[in-house]
C-alpha cells in the first residue's frame, strides 16, 4: 500500500512515541510574530530555558503593524510595546528577524513562501492559524498556540496526534472569472466548517495541477477554515520552478539533491486515503459568503438560502446570521451595498493577486463608487515593492483606492483598519466572523480580490464577469 | 490546582449555546495587543456579552447565577478560527476559572490550547449536551462532574458518556499536560532525528 505525503513526512520528522501515546514531532522551520510570542518567550525566560535551533525560527511583525506609516515609535503605544517585545526576543535569543526597516516585512504567511524558507517536505508551524498556507509546496504546515510556540522554541518539537488524509480532487477546468479563492469556498461551502476536524486536506486533481503556487497558496491557506488544521499540495514542476533561486532556497549541487527528496515525499499514487472527496471545476461560480462563517456563502447568482433549507441543527446559526448581516433569505446577495472594500491579507495579498485585478482595471476608467473606501494592502514590503515596480500602485489609486504599506490590516483590525459601526464589507480575507474586522458590529463578506473590486466599483456587491467583461472559454 | 494531575473536575457550570462559536468571539482580536495573557478574563466573550446586554438580555457569562461557575457547556466546533491561546487564557481566567470543558465538538487548535493549560475538553452526544445544559440553566447551583477516568459527566441524577482522545486525556490525568519537559528528554533523539533529514543537514 502506498503511503500520502502527510504519512511520508510525518513519519520522517517523527523523533518518538511520547509517554502519553502521543508523537513527538520535529518542526523543520518555525515563524513567529508579535501577537502569539511573546508569552511563550516569557515562559522560556521563566524556566531558564534557550531555543535549541535559532536558525530554525524566522521573525516578523504583521498583525499590528499600521498600514499608513510603519515610522517609529507606532502611534499605538500597546503596539510600540509588543513590537519592542518581539525586538528585544529575537535579539536576545538569536532569532532572525525581518524588520520593517529593511524592507523584508510581512504577514508572515507571504514572506515565508516569498524568501524560500517554505519548502517540500518540511513540517512547518507558527503560532497563527493561517500557517496551513505553506501547506501549498507540499508541507505539512499548521497554526499551533502559545504554550506550543514555547514547546517549537524549547525543543524544535511538539507532541502532536496523526491526523487522517482526506483527499480533495477539483477536475476539469475553471471557467472565467472562478478563482482559487472560489475553489475553496465552494469546498468549505460543501464539507462544513468543521468537516475537516481531524483531518489533513490533500488537494489535487487538473484544476490543481494547473494552478500556480500563489493559487494553491490560497486554497491551503483556508483549511482551518473548512476545519482543517493543515492542507496540502503536492510539489511538483510548478512548485521547484518558483522556488528556484529564492534567499533560502537550496541552490548548486544541493538543488538537484533537493529536488530528489521532494519528488520522493510525493503522496504514492496508490495512497490509502480516510476519503476521497471529487468536485467539477466547470461547476464552480464566484462565492460570496453571507453569514458569519466561512460555510455560509452561495454561489454570486443564487437568491439567498431559506432557513428551511438547512438541517433543523443548522437552523439557530443561520438565523443568527441573517439577523446579525441584515440580509434577507429569499434575495440575491448581489446589489447589497457595500461600505468598505479591502484586498489584502494572507489569503489574497500577494502580487498575483493584485496583478489580476489590475489587468481588470487598468485604462478602463473604472473608479471606486464615492461612497466606498477601498484599501489595497500588500502582503509583504517586497510585494509592495513589486507593484511599484510594475505600476500597480498607480492603476489602484487611478481607481480610486488607497494603497497601503504591507500588514495583516483589516483582515482581524489589530491596527487602525477597522470597520466603523454595522459597515458592509467586501473583503478578500478569510473570516466573515462577527466583528472580526474590528467593530463589533461589522459585517464581513468574503470573496475573490477580483469580486471585491467589482463591488467596490459598483458600490454594491456585484458579479465582477458583468462588471469587468470577463468572457471567453473554459481554460483547458 | 497546584497538583498538575486533571481527574475528575467538579463545579457550578455555565452554558454558552451555539455552534462554531469562534476564538474572535471568544476574546475579540482588540484585546490581544498584550504581552501576558493576565486580565484577559474579564473579556472572555466581550462583544456578544455587549450585544445581548445591548438587546436587553443577558449572556450566561453575565448572569449572576453562573458567577461560580467552574464548568462551561458548549454546543459544536467550539473555539474555532484564530489559533489565539488568548481564548482558553480568558475563559480559564473569567470569573473563578473555567477548569474543563464539555461540548458536541471542538475546533483542534483550540482543544489543543487548552490541554496545554491543564483544560480538558470532553465530547458528548448532542442531545446529552443539551440534556446537561438544560439542566444547569434550571439549576444553576447543581455541580456538574467531569471524571477523566471514567469518563463520564454528571450532574444530579443525569449521567452521561463523554469522550476525549487517549494521548492528551492521558496527558492530563498523569499530570503530564506541559509538555515542554517530556519533549526535552527526547534531546538525543531530537538530534538524530535531525541528522537524518536531508534539509536540516544542508543538503549534505
Amino acid at each position: 500500500m502506498g503511503q500520502t505525503l502527510y504519512d511520508k513526512v510525518f513519519d520522517a520528522h517523527t523523533v518518538r512515541r511520547l509517554p502519553s501515546g502521543q508523537y513527538q514531532v520535529l518542526m523543520g522551520l518555525h515563524l513567529i510574530h508579535e501577537v502569539t510570542s511573546p508569552q511563550a518567550f516569557s515562559m522560556l525566560r521563566e524556566r531558564g530555558l534557550r531555543v535549541l535551533y535559532p536558525e530554525r525560527t524566522f521573525a516578523t511583525v504583521d498583525h499590528i503593524i499600521p498600514t499608513h506609516s510603519q515610522a517609529r515609535p507606532l502611534t499605538d503605544a500597546q503596539a510600540e510595546e509588543m513590537l519592542q517585545h518581539l525586538e528585544r526576543n529575537v535579539e536576545e535569543f538569536g532569532i532572525r528577524y525581518f524588520a520593517p526597516s529593511r524592507g523584508e516585512q510581512g504577514i508572515v504567511h507571504v514572506i515565508g513562501p516569498e524568501r524560500g524558507l517554505t519548502q517540500p517536505g518540511m513540517t512547518i508551524c507558527c503560532g497563527d492559524s493561517h500557517t496551513s498556507t505553506h501547506g501549498a509546496f507540499g508541507a505539512i504546515a499548521f497554526g499551533i498556540g502559545t504554550s506550543q510556540v514555547r514547546d517549537v522554541l524549547a525543543t524544535q518539537c511538539l507532541a502532536l496526534d496523526r491526523l487522517r488524509v482526506r483527499r480533495i480532487e477539483v477536475n476539469g477546468a475553471l471557467r472565467p472569472g472562478v478563482y482559487a479563492k472560489d475553489v475553496i469556498l465552494w469546498i468549505i461551502n460543501r464539507l462544513g466548517v468543521h468537516g475537516g476536524v481531524g483531518y489533513a486536506y490533500e488537494y489535487a486533481g487538473e484544476v490543481l495541477d494547473r494552478f500556480s503556487l500563489e493559487e494553491r497558496m490560497t486554497v491551503c491557506n483556508m483549511s482551518i477554515e473548512g476545519g482543517a488544521r493543515c492542507g496540502y499540495v503536492n510539489p511538483d514542476a510548478t512548485t521547484y520552478a518558483y522556488l528556484r533561486d529564492r534567499d533560502f532556497a537550496p541552490a548548486g549541487a544541493a538543488w538537484d539533491q533537493a529536488v530528489r527528496w521532494w519528488e520522493s515525499i510525493r503522496s504514492d499514487a496508490g495512497a490509502a486515503y480516510a476519503d476521497v472527496v471529487t468536485m467539477r471545476g466547470e461547476d464552480i461560480e464566484p462565492v460570496v459568503t453571507w453569514g458569519i462563517t466561512p460555510g455560509q456563502s452561495t454561489p454570486i447568482g443564487l437568491p439567498l438560502p431559506a432557513p428551511a433549507s438547512f438541517p433543523e441543527s443548522e437552523r439557530a446559526l443561520v438565523d443568527e446570521a441573517y439577523r446579525y448581516m441584515q440580509l434577507e433569505p429569499g434575495k440575491p446577495v448581489k446589489g447589497a451595498r457595500i461600505d468598505v472594500a479591502f484586498i489584502g491579507s494572507c489569503t489574497n495579498g500577494r502580487l498575483s493577486d493584485f496583478e489580476e485585478v489590475a489587468r481588470h482595471i487598468r485604462g478602463r476608467r473604472f473608479r471606486v463608487a464615492p461612497h466606498v473606501t477601498a484599501m489595497v494592502v500588500p502582503g509583504s514590503q517586497q510585494v509592495r515593492h513589486e507593484m511599484v515596480r510594475r505600476g500597480l500602485d498607480q492603476v489602484f489609486r487611478e481607481a480610486g483606492f488607497d494603497v497601503r504599506e504591507a500588514g495583516c490590516s483589516m483582515c482581524l483590525a489589530m491596527n487602525p483598519d477597522r470597520l466603523e459601526g454595522s459597515q458592509l464589507c467586501a473583503s478578500s480575507s478569510n473570516r466573515n466572523f462577527k466583528g472580526r474586522q474590528g467593530s463589533p458590529t461589522g459585517r464581513t463578506l468574503l470573496m475573490s480580490p477580483v469580486m471585491v473590486a467589482a463591488a467596490a466599483i459598483a458600490g454594491e456587491v456585484a458579479d465582477a464577469r458583468e462588471v469587468f467583461g470577463i468572457t471567453g472559454t473554459t481554460v483547458t | 490546582m497546584h497538583d498538575p494531575k486533571r481527574t475528575l473536575i467538579t463545579g457550578p457550570a455555565v452554558a454558552v449555546r451555539g455552534h462554531d462559536i469562534d476564538t474572535d468571539r471568544i476574546i475579540p482580536a482588540r484585546y490581544l495587543k498584550c504581552v501576558v495573557f493576565d486580565g484577559l478574563g474579564a473579556h472572555a466573550f466581550a462583544d456578544d456579552r455587549a450585544q445581548v446586554r445591548a438587546a436587553g438580555g443577558t449572556h450566561p457569562f453575565d448572569d449572576p447565577r453562573h458567577a461560580e461557575a467552574r464548568i462551561l457547556l458548549v454546543s459544536r466546533n467550539f473555539g474555532c478560527g484564530s489559533s489565539r491561546e488568548h481564548a482558553p487564557a480568558a475563559i480559564m481566567r473569567w470569573g473563578r476559572g473555567i477548569q474543563a470543558i464539555v461540548g458536541e465538538s471542538f475546533a483542534e487548535i483550540f482543544f489543543g490550547n487548552c490541554v496545554a493549560n491543564g483544560i480538558p475538553c470532553v465530547t458528548a452526544e448532542a442531545a446529552d449536551v443539551t440534556r446537561l445544559m438544560d439542566l444547569v440553566e434550571r439549576e444553576p447551583a447543581t455541580p456538574v462532574t467531569v471524571d477523566l477516568t471514567t469518563l463520564r459527566a454528571s450532574a444530579g441524577s443525569l449521567v452521561v458518556p463523554v469522550r476525549m482522545p487517549e494521548g492528551p486525556r492521558r496527558q492530563l490525568v498523569e499530570g503530564r499536560w506541559d509538555s515542554t519537559a517530556d519533549l526535552l528528554e527526547g534531546r538525543d533523539a531530537i538530534a538524530r532525528t535531525a541528522l537524518r533529514l536531508p534539509y536540516f543537514s544542508g543538503w549534505a
